[in-house]
C-alpha cells in the first residue's frame, strides 16, 4: 500500500472485503451504543409531552427511522451514479448493497407512523404529504430492488438500476411537492403535527437513536455488501483462497 | 437530422397502423377499466361526477402502461434498434421520435377517447373541456417517462409488470395535476395553475426522459 | 428517572400498545436483517465451497456453469 489515501486502491473488492469485515463490529458496537443510549433518553428519562402524552415516544423510532429511509436513498443513489460514471464495481455494489435496508427502514417508518397516528389523530392512515411521500419512497425502493433482480447480467443490473436511482432522486422533489400541493388543495386530511418546542432532552434522545440507526444501516450494508463480493467475484483467485481460509 | 427523426416517426405510425389491433385493445381496455367503476362503486350520479377526474386518469395511465412494453421490444426483437443506436443521430433523438409516435398511437386516441367516457360520468361541459385539455397536455409526459421504464426492462423477464411497478410511482406528479385540473373546474376554481404545471412536467419529461432513455437503451444493447 | 413503575413504564399512558407495537416491530426488523444475512452469508460460502470441489473434480463443468 502506498502512502496516502489511494481510492482505487480501496475500491477494489479484493481489498475492501477484509477492511469491511474489520469495520463491521465496531459499526454494531457504536450502533449498540447509542441505541441504549438514546432508548434511554427518550424511554426512560425524557418527560411526557404535555399535548401527545406518553404516545408521542414513538418519535425517538419514527423519525430516525424516517430520516433514515430518504438518507439512504440518496447514499445509494449517490453509489449507483459513481458507479455509472467511472466504473468502480464497487460502489455499484455497495448502492445495491443499501437498497433492501432503506426499503426497510420505510416500510418502518409508515409502520411507526401507523402507530403513532392512531392515538394522535385518530386514525392508522391519513393521506398527509409525508406520509404518502413515504409511500412512494418505498414504492421507487422496491422498483429499485426488482428491477435489479429480474436482470440476470450483474453488469447490466448496475447500470440499469443507476439509471434509476438517479431519475428517482431527480423526481423524490418533484412528487413531494406534487404530493404537498394536492394535500393543500384537500383541506380536509391535513393534519397539523404539534410543533411544541421541543425539549433538549427529547431532541438528544432523538438524534442518539438516529445514530444507531445510520451506524446500524453501515453495519447491515457491509455484511451485505461483502455477501455480494464474495457472490460476484467467486471466480477469482482472493476468493477461492478466502473460501479456503474461513471456518 | 430532423428529417431523419420525422421519417422514423412516420415509419413507426405506418407499423402501428399495420398492427392496428394493439392500439384497439389499448383504447378498449381503457373504455372496459372506466366502465367498471360505476358498476363497483353505484350509479349515483353526484358521487360519479365527483370521482370521475381520478378515475379517468388512473384509467389513461394504466392504458398507456399497457401500450408501452411493445414501445422498444420491436425493434430490438429485429436488430433495428441496434442500426438506429449505430446512426450518426444522437440516440435521445431517436428516442424523441419514438415517444413522439408512441403518444400518437396511444395518448392522444385516449385523449379524444375521454370526453366520451366522460359523458358516463355525467360531467358537465366544461369539465369535459378540462379532462380533454388536461390529457391532451399530460399524457405525452406519460409516453416520455413511460419511455425510461421501457428501455429500463427492454428484454428483461417479467418486464410488463416490472415496467409499471418501475413507472407508476414516476407518474403520480402528472395523476395529481391532471386529476386535479378537472376537479378545479368542477368545483369552479379555475384549471389554470393545474394546466400550467402540468404543462411544465410535460416539457420537462419529454425534454429530460430522452437522456437516461438512451443510456438505459445502450445498457440494453450491449 | 421519569417514571415510578414498571407498571406505569409498561402502560405508557394509554399508549402502551401503540408504543409497545412500534418498538417490538422496529427491534424485530432490526434483529432479523444481520442474522438472515448472517445465514445467507453462511449458505453462500458453502455454495461457493461446493462449486469450488466440483470445479477441481470436473473443470470443463465449471467453464460452463460462469458462462
Amino acid at each position: 500500500m502506498s502512502k496516502g489515501f489511494n481510492w482505487y486502491h480501496f475500491s477494489s473488492p479484493q481489498t475492501f472485503y477484509p477492511l469491511a469485515g474489520k469495520m463491521i463490529p465496531w459499526f454494531w458496537a457504536l450502533a449498540a451504543l447509542f441505541g441504549i443510549a438514546g432508548l434511554i433518553v427518550g424511554f426512560l428519562i425524557a418527560p411526557t409531552d404535555a399535548q401527545q402524552g406518553e404516545g408521542y415516544r414513538i418519535i425517538f423510532l419514527h423519525v430516525p427511522a424516517s430520516w433514515m429511509s430518504m438518507f439512504i436513498y440518496l447514499v445509494m443513489a449517490f453509489w449507483a451514479a459513481l458507479g455509472l460514471a467511472f466504473n468502480f464495481r464497487l460502489s455499484a455494489m455497495m448502492a445495491q448493497a443499501l437498497a433492501p435496508t432503506g426499503a426497510l427502514f420505510a416500510f418502518l417508518s409508515l409502520w411507526t407512523g401507523a402507530l403513532w397516528g392512531k392515538p394522535m389523530w385518530g386514525a392508522w392512515w391519513v393521506w398527509d404529504a409525508r406520509l404518502t411521500s413515504e409511500l412512494i419512497l418505498l414504492f421507487l425502493y422496491v422498483g429499485f430492488i426488482a428491477l435489479q433482480a429480474s436482470i440476470d447480467d450483474p453488469r447490466r443490473a448496475d447500470k440499469a438500476g443507476a439509471i434509476l436511482a438517479l431519475v428517482g432522486v431527480v423526481n423524490v422533489p418533484i412528487i413531494y411537492f406534487s404530493v404537498k400541493w394536492w394535500n393543500t388543495l384537500h383541506q380536509g386530511s391535513t393534519v397539523n403535527i404539534a410543533k411544541s418546542s421541543m425539549a433538549k432532552v427529547m431532541l438528544v434522545g432523538m438524534l442518539l437513536c438516529a445514530l444507531a440507526c445510520w451506524m446500524y444501516a453501515i453495519a447491515v450494508a457491509l455484511m451485505r455488501v461483502r455477501k455480494i463480493v464474495l457472490e460476484r467475484e467467486r471466480h477469482t483467485e482472493w476468493v477461492k483462497a478466502e473460501l479456503a481460509q474461513e471456518k | 437530422m430532423l428529417n431523419a427523426v420525422f421519417s422514423l416517426i412516420a415509419r413507426d405510425l405506418r407499423l402501428g397502423m399495420r398492427r392496428q389491433a394493439d392500439i384497439a385493445s389499448v383504447l378498449f381496455f381503457f373504455i372496459i377499466v372506466v366502465s367498471l367503476f360505476p358498476l363497483g362503486i353505484g350509479p349515483e350520479p353526484d358521487q360519479l361526477r365527483r370521482l370521475a377526474p381520478g378515475i379517468l386518469w388512473v384509467a389513461a395511465l394504466l392504458a398507456t402502461m399497457l401500450s408501452l412494453p411493445r414501445l422498444f421490444a420491436d425493434d430490438h426483437r429485429d436488430g433495428t434498434l441496434e442500426q438506429l443506436a449505430l446512426s450518426p443521430q444522437p440516440l435521445g433523438l431517436i428516442v424523441l421520435g419514438k415517444v413522439a409516435a408512441h403518444w400518437l398511437v396511444s395518448g392522444l386516441p385516449l385523449t379524444l377517447l375521454a370526453p366520451v367516457l366522460g359523458l358516463q360520468f355525467d360531467l358537465s361541459s366544461e369539465a369535459l373541456q378540462a379532462l380533454t385539455l388536461s390529457l391532451l397536455i399530460g399524457t405525452p409526459a406519460l409516453s416520455g417517462i413511460g419511455a425510461i421504464g421501457a428501455a429500463l426492462t427492454l428484454g428483461v423477464r417479467g418486464g410488463g409488470v416490472l415496467l409499471s411497478l418501475l413507472i407508476l410511482p414516476l407518474y403520480i406528479p402528472v395523476l395529481i395535476f391532471g386529476a386535479g385540473a378537472v376537479e378545479a373546474t368542477v368545483t369552479g376554481v379555475g384549471a389554470q395553475a393545474h394546466l400550467s404545471l402540468l404543462g411544465a412536467l410535460t416539457l420537462a419529461g419529454v425534454f429530460f426522459a430522452p437522456w437516461p432513455t438512451a443510456a438505459a437503451l445502450r445498457i440494453a444493447l450491449e | 428517572m421519569y417514571w415510578n413503575s414498571l407498571s406505569d413504564f409498561l402502560a405508557m399512558g394509554t399508549h402502551g400498545l401503540y408504543v409497545w407495537g412500534s418498538f417490538i416491530v422496529m427491534a424485530l426488523v432490526m434483529i432479523l436483517e444481520p442474522v438472515l444475512l448472517v445465514r445467507g452469508r453462511k449458505q453462500l460460502i458453502d455454495r461457493l465451497r461446493r462449486q469450488l470441489r466440483a470445479e477441481k473434480l470436473d473443470p470443463a463443468a465449471s467453464r460452463e456453469e460462469s458462462h
